[in-house]
């Protein structure tokens, strides 16, 4: 651990503040607390929220994995673990039942969460209604007056347009019956994920300054008129070509040499499970 | 003729001020803006009934404050004081300016529509004609998309624009076809009071003519009431009832549209009557 700096890096005033934010996204879910972003060796928008939430929430004796589109590898995963590592003492994992606090961008591990673990995403754009309004002394005003028919209008008129709703990832979804939510740049497969979890969901989107959350057992729907029913990208007919999974994400890929499709289990850590336990 | 009804809209002493006034401000008027403070009075102490299923025509010149009492109405802005209440908001008892943002939006949806004189400020120029319409539909609580397929094929038809073009945006529409996707989404919900403002303004008479044969249309089958605004005599001539006539804010003459245009009192009437003939 490096000593020259507080533990977990940011100074103790900042995870005071940031803790309370949480507390109070915890209170109203769905709801988005601001909360006074800090400067990080990172740059603005390379996950600076849900690295701020990991530093506030970070104990000596929690364990962390950090996942970049489902891969424990990536770069980015990779740096915010080294990272988080430098500052504190705690273990790392890539093993998502092991892990206390998974910081994520863009999934949802495949591993069902339980009540004792946080997934903290990390929120490029935390307004849902951002796509149909720039202002934010506006959204602000319809998320006070409930005001959601223009996120409606945005489905309809991909209906009008498609014959679908076709709208792939941060697909909006209703919190408890109150705030319209924008799920992360999550694909809409894990939207299901959110609704009536054992775990904790944080959102933290350090550009634009915000927390919010999702208890536990909380209710989020995802937006369907009454008579077009929500659905998930399908992968009907599709297998992992590593570990054979039938029911989870896939990323398409192609081949270099012979420029042939094959897919491949997005959440790695749950495709490399399924391998061994396959091998045992 | 219209003793035994109660009034659709009923509008008092509506105000709309650019300014702090002064004590003496209305004995200082230079056409609508005091000397002495430089207040505009856009808008100066109007007040007037539309009774079920009539067509009230309001004319004046540009800046006597007609699409400042209509935009009011359609709470695109505030007054500075005055009321208006409506039949079917809390029995007619309620001022519409002291509503909660909800039941304005309620009344915007449901109670009223509105046709701007500029297309722009009235539909989603990105989006498609059959989503500005639906759009109305949406807002007044409708989750069900079948049904709002249906309405807004329904009130394309209405309006002689092909279902084929539904899907298209109104930026590629004419502005004759942009002024009766207005038309379309204003009706949506079946409000009470159409609000038309200046609707036919810069189309050329062709197309006039056919949004005017659409408004008269709309009269005779739905009976709604309808709020009129023009500069225009001719368009006032062939759908108002009644007429009010403006000038610099305030209403200097309102009555039967018969007898305004055959029998003006106020000298500003009649030098617009003949000022048409």
């Amino acid at each position: 651990m490096n000593n020259n700096y507080n533990y977990a890096f940011l100074d103790e005033g900042s995870k005071r503040e940031i803790r309370r934010s949480v507390l109070k996204a915890v209170a109203i879910p769905g709801y988005q607390v601001p909360f006074g972003s800090r400067e990080l060796p990172i740059g603005r928008g390379w996950g600076t929220g849900g690295l701020q939430l990991t530093l506030s929430l970070i104990g000596p004796d929690d364990i962390l994995k950090v996942i970049d589109q489902g891969s424990d590898e990536s770069v980015n995963a990779v740096n915010i673990k080294k990272f988080v590592g430098l500052c504190t003492d705690i273990k790392t994992t890539k093993n998502t039942r092991e892990a206390t606090i998974i910081q994520t961008r863009h999934r949802i591990p495949e591993v069902p969460l339980r009540s004792n673990q946080i997934l903290i995403f990390q929120v490029p754009i935390p307004e849902p209604l951002r796509v149909v309004e720039p202002r934010e002394e506006i959204t602000k005003k319809m998320h006070a007056e409930k005001d959601y028919s223009p996120i409606w209008l945005q489905l309809y008129e991909s209906l009008v347009k498609y014959k679908k709703v076709t709208i792939p990832t941060e697909y909006p979804c209703m919190v408890e019956g109150r705030y319209v939510m924008n799920p992360s740049p999550i694909p809409k497969f894990d939207n299901p994920k959110l609704n009536k979890a054992d775990c904790l969901y944080l959102f933290g989107a350090g550009r634009e300054k915000k927390i919010y959350a999702i208890p536990p057992y909380t209710e989020v729907i995802s937006l369907a008129f009454d008579d077009v029913p929500f659905e998930r990208e399908s992968f009907a007919g599709k297998i992992c070509c590593l570990c054979g999974s039938k029911n989870t994400y896939l990323d398409e890929m192609f081949d270099a040499q012979t420029g042939e499709k094959f897919y491949q289990c997005s959440d790695t850590s749950y495709c490399q499970e399924v391998r061994q336990n396959v091998s045992k | 003729m219209y003793l035994n009804e109660i009034p659709e809209l009923t509008i008092k002493n509506l105000t709309v001020r650019y300014g702090d006034g002064c004590p003496d401000c209305q004995n200082n008027l230079e056409k609508n803006r005091c000397t002495v403070c430089e207040t505009i009075w856009a808008a100066n102490d109007i007040s007037f009934d539309v009774y079920p299923g009539e067509v009230l025509g309001i004319v004046g010149e540009s800046g006597s404050g007609k699409s400042t009492l209509m935009r009011s109405l359609y709470f695109d802005f505030f007054p500075t004081f005055g009321t208006a209440t409506l039949k079917n908001f809390k029995d007619g008892e309620a001022n519409i300016w002291d509503a909660s943002v909800a039941e304005q939006r309620m009344i915007k949806n449901t109670i009223m529509g509105m046709v701007y004189q500029n297309p722009i400020l009235g539909l989603r120029m990105d989006y498609s004609a059959a989503s500005n319409i639906a759009e109305k539909i949406i807002a007044a609580g409708s989750r069900n998309a079948f049904q709002m397929n249906a309405r807004v094929t329904e009130l394309l038809e209405a309006v002689e624009i092909p279902t084929s073009r539904m899907s298209e945006p109104p930026k590629n529409f004419s502005g004759g076809m942009q002024q009766r996707v207005q038309i379309s989404k204003a009706l949506a919900n079946n409000p009470a009071i159409l609000l038309l403002d200046e609707v036919t303004t810069g189309l050329d008479l062709s197309v006039q003519a056919r949004v005017l044969d659409l408004i008269r249309k709309i009269k005779a089958k739905h009976g709604i009431s309808i709020l009129l605004v023009s500069h225009d005599l001719a368009v006032i001539r062939m759908l108002a009832d009644r007429t009010i006539v403006m000038l610099d804010g305030k209403i200097v003459e309102s009555g039967l549209t018969d007898q305004i245009l055959e029998d003006p009192q106020h000298a500003y009437t009649q030098q617009l009557v003949h000022s048409l003939i």
